[in-house]
């Protein structure tokens, strides 16, 4: 009856995500009387989930799945889900945890909720709230089945620190090769950067910029901050920075806690891409911008000359609070 | 190559959303419905095939009358035939199962479908479909070759693009990339009339049971009003940021 979660790792490390989604599910097991259950595929040191509320670890080691696979991972995960006899499995809303769940959700034949945001409004009925519309609307769903998946937006619960003395158990399911069909060729990562998904700030940069050249004001900011850079979506089509960076309804969706938009107007579909962040900042030459009405702090004032200062500001902060 | 492509009906992105009935359905009053940009870009990729492969392209929709007009959008832009299942989409589950009957009838070799639509966002229909015919499925692709029954697709990662080896038949998750948005296609007058006489065929959904159902809708809590800092006085922000923001 444990719930299940599956705690998303990349090079052997938990993802924060991973103990965001523990703290959700031991509130959960406590409202239900149960406990929570974390699956780990190839993390040698999983005690840290214990801290997070999580009371059993089963731990996968197998060199089989060092590189991600989607359908050999949905079946490691729908094993463990039977052998716990979990009636919830939940996910983080990562790239790849959201490329496992529908596989899960067919396969132990449960209703799935995505893009989830709070705590269950009610358990009988199951009904959760979930972002839809691209973040211009919430959803209350009902998941009428016996098991259920969801996968909880990030920063939408938050850590809760909740020690619990967790069990680990080695765990072997039984993998054939038909989940290894799909092979990954090659990869390119850019390391050493914070990616916008992990970020927990993001700088990201609009055509007030006027050029991909003064790109290098927007990334000392970033860098001063610990933070990941973006862009809105003119800009990326443009060509001045990739397709990657685009953030967005059509781009990527940013859920941080603090989102600084320079010399972005604020069109609805980049303003959708973006509230599911804590709180915005906007640093534009026009004051009537749309993204004045939906930011929590705004400048007016140019850029150019705003950027170099606020990088200043913010190393002395730093400086001073390190 | 036979390319079965998804397409959902939704508001336009510049739509306001509004809901009616007490907050238990989309107020579809005065919006402007178009094909899922997701679902586009994987269109125009099939049609790309089509023009140098020779693939046919069917495009499939699950939906009621209404979706038609989006469908004849898609016969304009090139593809070949249309099928939609009458059927209200009820859930993500119910409409994969429904594509899934589509799939087995008309057995396709690549089956391309947008990464989330729109408007649920629920982004499951791709996997459960794959899950459901046993295909193999590739999420978040960003670019597809097929050749023979060989197939190279990159999928987005955390950080970077990963590229994928796989065989026919497949199902995509597709989003923004597998064309660039200057290669979308904007239906001509010829492409138009040649779409009224291109075939939509309606089907009777199958029976099929959705696992969730939307009890009810909200919107955002209204924000209150921004706090404007002087350029002149940053510190300001930067002190904001961390005693009363606390992100910093």
């Amino acid at each position: 009856m444990s719930i299940l979660i599956y705690a998303e790792s990349a090079e052997g490390k938990f993802k924060k995500t991973a103990f965001e989604l523990a703290s959700y599910a031991k509130n959960i097991a406590g409202q239900t009387g149960t406990t929570v259950t974390a699956l780990a595929i190839n993390v040698a040191d999983a005690s840290v989930l214990a801290a997070y509320g999580v009371d059993k670890v089963l731990k996968v080691t197998n060199d089989k799945l060092k590189a991600f696979n989607a359908k050999a991972f949905a079946d490691v995960i729908k094993q463990a889900a039977a052998k716990e006899g979990s009636k919830f499995v939940l996910f983080s809303s990562n790239t790849d945890s959201l490329y496992i769940t529908p596989l899960v959700a067919v396969g132990l034949e449960a209703g799935y909720a995505s893009n989830v945001v709070a705590l269950p409004e009610s358990l009988e009925p199951f009904q959760v709230k979930r972002t839809a519309f691209s973040n211009k609307a919430f959803n209350i769903t009902e998941i009428t089945t016996d098991v259920k998946v969801l996968s909880i937006g990030k920063n939408s619960f938050g850590l809760k620190e909740n020690a619990a003395s967790a069990t680990e158990e080695d765990f072997t399911p039984s993998l054939n090769d038909g989940d290894f069909t799909v092979k990954v060729a090659s990869s390119e990562k850019v390391s050493g950067q914070v990616t916008i998904a992990d970020a927990e700030i993001v700088v990201s940069g609009g055509r007030g910029l006027k050029g991909p050249e003064n790109w290098g004001l927007l990334e000392d900011l970033a860098s001063a901050l610990g933070a990941a850079t973006a862009c809105s979506k003119p800009v990326s089509d443009l060509g001045w920075r990739p397709h990657s960076e685009h953030v967005g309804q059509t781009g990527k969706p940013v859920a941080a806690n603090l989102y600084v938009a320079v010399g972005i107007s604020g069109a609805i579909q980049h303003i959708a891409g973006i509230n599911s962040s804590k709180v915005k900042v906007v640093i534009n030459a026009d004051p009537e911008a749309p993204f004045f009405k939906v930011a929590d702090y705004g400048v007016v004032g140019d850029a150019f000359d705003i950027l170099p200062k606020l990088t200043e500001k913010i190393k002395a902060f730093k400086a001073q609070n390190s | 190559m036979k390319i079965l492509v998804c397409i959902s009906h939704v508001p336009d992105t510049t739509a306001k959303i509004n809901f009616t009935n007490n907050y238990s359905a989309f107020d579809t009053n005065g919006v402007q419905f178009v094909i899922n940009p997701n679902d586009e870009f994987g269109l125009t990729r099939a049609i790309w095939f089509k023009e140098q492969a020779g693939a046919t392209v069917t495009v499939v929709n699950v939906g009621g009358p209404d979706a038609e007009a989006t469908l004849r959008k898609a016969l304009a832009i090139g593809a070949d035939e249309a099928i939609r299942v009458n059927a209200a989409p009820a859930d993500g589950f119910f409409v994969a199962k429904q594509l899934a009957e589509v799939v087995k009838n008309g057995g396709y070799d690549l089956v391309i479908a947008g990464k989330e639509s729109l408007d649920y966002n629920g982004g499951m229909v791709p996997g459960m479909l794959a899950a459901l015919t046993g295909a193999d499925f590739v999420n978040g692709c960003i670019k597809l070759d097929v050749n023979g029954s060989d197939v190279t697709a990159t999928r987005e990662i955390d950080g970077g693009k990963e590229t994928l080896s796989a065989k026919l038949p497949l199902v995509i998750g597709g989003q923004k990339g597998l064309v660039e948005e200057k290669d979308l296609r904007i239906p001509n007058m010829r492409g138009i009339m040649a779409a009224r006489t291109k075939a939509l065929t309606i089907v009777e959904p199958i029976g099929a049971e959705a696992t969730t159902k939307a009890v009810k809708f909200e919107k955002p809590a209204p924000k209150s009003a921004v706090k404007l800092i002087s350029p002149d006085n940053l510190d300001e922000l930067v002190n904001l940021l961390h005693t009363e923001a606390k992100v910093i």
